[in-house]
């Protein structure tokens, strides 16, 4: 395939992992802590993790916007189209997370539930269209890559003045949950994880663009390299990161200048803007209450907003006492260092959050990379 | 059928007429069904005893192999094939696959009140079509209705039967360390086919499904004289999910090259736009053949003779390997386990 196969060339990637063996100081480790899941799954899809010198480690972040969705959040869209009867549309990946009552949206729809799955939010506004008698809610969930879409489609309803849409709102903001890893005493205080550098996100960035992470790499010294989803940009960022490193210096830089600029796209921020508004705070599975971390729709649009159609209210739920999904996601453990993964968690069965996308780092390690825990 | 006289009996209106609730009742409306649309297009000596089962010669020597098929897909009609077609190939490949020479088919429908009668023509020729190809009869069958909203469209279940030759032994617990795994031809042709149209991806040239049946690439397959251990065909869950079933039997290990998989452009182009693996997508005229490698040259020869496994081509090998992963080394260069396919195949959202 054009513009895809050479960024998977297997000499180029060779001669890259040269390289970092020759940047990478033996006297030292270096931790980079790749934010996104699609990062994550592209290091263990084409097993990129073996490319590195054993001094180079990398953390899985938090950016897998079906891992950090809390229970409690499923759990409203299971009651919306139990309870309430909406034709509940979702992104694929959601369906499968494990939420209260040992229910999932999966378990929902066998229930009775009318549960679809959709691959954009236009998917959702068409069958509100073919369907004026159903009440379709839209799952709205994910970073700033999948807001945008949201906007449109919440936009698109009022101009055709649907009364059957809305949307509920759950999309939340990458550089808060950053913030929060930074400032997370395991980081700051103890030290206990070692962070050298941040591979920055992919798409979130095309929107948001790289200068939100200028505060991280000065505030806390911090290099981030901005980072393409295919292997080939990840290990150039991973080059990248360990040459600021080496030279003491913590910047900004791009390697998916192909795709993101300083700015990101200033039409789609504005959208964002002029449809969704700050929550004052909003629960992260594994990163609890973060403030300012989530959005919420605009009084302007409250017509479209599910929480305020329907009598559904959040009501946080702990997550399984012996799951570590939440350390996991902070990057103070690995995947292996839960007593449940791969016993009683499996992606056929998940118990945490981290076990159902591919971008999950439980899934991630389990699917591609758990031949490694027996060599 | 009736006695009544033919001409007084309206013949089906195949044009605009739809299937309704008395074309499963056992009637005269059910009987004409049979009579004008199932035995005039699968006509053969076994139908046309016209009894409750099919009274069939007893084979001699060998052993008998039976597999059955259930065949919901959607839609319907699909470029390159439609659930006719499928479910003739489907099934006779259930039966070759075990080295069985398939001999005979049923086909039971389950048809959705108000489902055009029109269609269903179309999908029965398709499948007399595919039958008559096959050399495989469809020797039996049985019609039910189901009210409108309790199906969707028409639901196809067919049986095989076949006979495998003494001195043939094809078992998914056979695959040993050293042997070599072979495909027949490109993957995830037949899932992409499927998804690109229920999507509506409408690409220049559409996918078309790889729909066949396998009893002739087999026979010339085994007529080489290889040493062949196992034979699939890997439909649901794809190469990955096969290879991982045939490793759990055999109690090994395997280890794929990901530069050899064979691939179609569009089908990589297809799945990587909706984040999908074609190591898990659905085949329907594919075979995976397990053999001892001193053979495996012997094999390719033979299946890149047929028309059906012209790019027939060797993806890896058997270890030893007690967790019986498995694995594969990435055309990036680095290693990773091809794992059972979990639930759907999910698309990636961000």
């Amino acid at each position: 395939m054009k513009y895809i196969d050479e960024f998977r060339d297997g000499d180029l990637a060779r001669g890259l992992s040269a390289a970092i063996k020759r940047a990478a100081d033996p006297s030292r480790r270096y931790h980079f802590m790749e934010f996104c899941g699609g990062h994550t799954h592209a290091i263990s899809r084409y097993g990129v993790s073996d490319l590195l010198p054993d001094n180079v480690r990398m953390i899985h972040g938090p950016g897998c916007p079906v891992c950090v969705l809390p229970v409690g959040r499923v759990d409203m869209a299971i009651r919306l189209a139990l309870e309430c009867g909406v034709t509940l549309c979702t992104y694929g990946d959601t369906l499968r997370v494990p939420a209260s009552d040992s229910l999932s949206l999966m378990k929902a729809k066998a229930r009775g539930g009318d549960i679809r799955m959709v691959y954009s939010s236009a998917d959702a506004l068409k069958l509100a269209q073919q369907h004026p008698e159903k009440q379709v809610v839209f799952f709205a969930i994910g970073f700033e890559t999948t807001t945008p879409p949201t906007a449109v489609a919440i936009k698109q309803a009022q101009a055709l003045g649907l009364k059957n849409f809305s949307v509920l709102c759950c999309h939340v903001l990458t550089p808060s949950a950053i913030s929060t890893i930074l400032e997370s005493p395991e980081v700051r205080q103890w030290g206990t994880v070692p962070l050298d550098g941040f591979i920055g996100p992919a798409h979130v960035s095309t929107i948001i663009g790289s200068q939100p992470y200028e505060f991280f790499a000065e505030e806390y010294r911090k290099p981030v390299v901005i980072a393409g989803f295919e292997p080939l940009d990840v290990m150039q960022a991973i080059l990248m990161l360990i040459t600021q490193v080496n030279e003491g210096r913590a910047v900004v830089e791009n390697e998916f200048s192909r795709a993101v600029t300083r700015e990101g796209n200033v039409k789609a921020k504005n959208l964002v803007a002029e449809v969704f508004e700050l929550r004052r705070q909003f629960e992260w599975r594994g990163l609890n209450m973060v403030p300012y971390s989530g959005l919420r729709i605009r009084k302007e649009y409250a017509a479209f907003d599910a929480e305020k159609r329907f009598p559904v209210d959040y009501v946080s739920v702990a997550d399984n006492k012996a799951c570590e999904c939440g350390a996991i996601l902070r990057g103070v453990k690995k995947p292996q260092d839960c007593k449940l993964f791969g016993t009683v968690c499996t992606p056929e069965n998940p118990i945490g959050s981290c076990m159902v996308s591919s971008e999950g780092a439980c899934a991630a390690h389990y699917t591609y990379g758990r031949y490694k825990d027996y060599a | 059928m009736s006695e009544v006289k033919r001409g007084y009996v309206r013949p089906l209106d195949i044009k605009n007429g739809r299937i309704d609730l008395s074309h499963g009742s056992g009637g005269r409306a059910m009987a004409q069904l049979i009579e004008e649309l199932f035995a005039a297009a699968f006509d053969n000596e076994y139908l046309r005893q016209g009894n409750d089962g099919a009274l069939l010669p007893v084979p001699t020597g060998g052993r008998l192999v039976m597999a059955a098929d259930a065949h919901v897909v959607s839609p319907l009609f699909f470029p390159g094939g439609d659930i006719g077609c499928l479910s003739v190939h489907g099934t006779i490949n259930d039966v070759a696959v075990m080295g069985a020479k398939p001999l005979w088919l049923s086909a039971s429908f389950i048809i959705e009140e108000g489902f055009p009668l029109a269609d269903l023509k179309r999908i029965v020729e398709s499948m007399a079509a595919a039958a008559k190809e096959a050399g495989v009869p469809v020797v039996t069958g049985d019609t039910k209705v189901v009210e409108q909203g309790k199906g969707d469209g028409v639901f196809i279940t067919t049986t095989g039967v076949g006979i495998v030759p003494e001195g043939v032994s094809l078992s998914g617990d056979q695959a040993r360390p050293g042997d070599k795994i072979l495909v027949s031809g490109t993957l995830g042709d037949h899932g992409m086919a499927i998804m690109a149209e229920r999507e509506s991806l409408g690409f220049s040239a559409p996918i078309q499904s790889d729909t066949a049946a396998l009893h002739g690439l087999i026979e010339a397959l085994l007529a080489s004289g290889a040493a062949v251990r196992v034979l699939r065909d890997p439909t649901r869950g794809g190469l990955a999910t096969t290879l991982n079933e045939i490793a759990r039997q055999s109690k090994v290990g395997m280890m794929l090259e990901e530069k050899a998989l064979p691939v179609n452009p569009e089908v990589a182009a297809a799945c990587e736009f909706l984040g999908l693996d074609p190591l898990y997508v659905a085949n329907e005229g594919k075979l995976v053949v397990i053999v001892a490698p001193e053979d495996a040259e012997r094999a390719l020869t033979a299946l890149r003779a047929h028309p059906l496994g012209a790019k027939a081509t060797t993806v890896g090998s058997v270890h030893e390997d007690q967790h019986h992963f498995v694995q594969m080394t990435t055309a990036f260069g680095g290693k990773r386990i091809v794992d059972w396919l979990t639930g759907e195949q999910l698309p990636r959202i961000c």
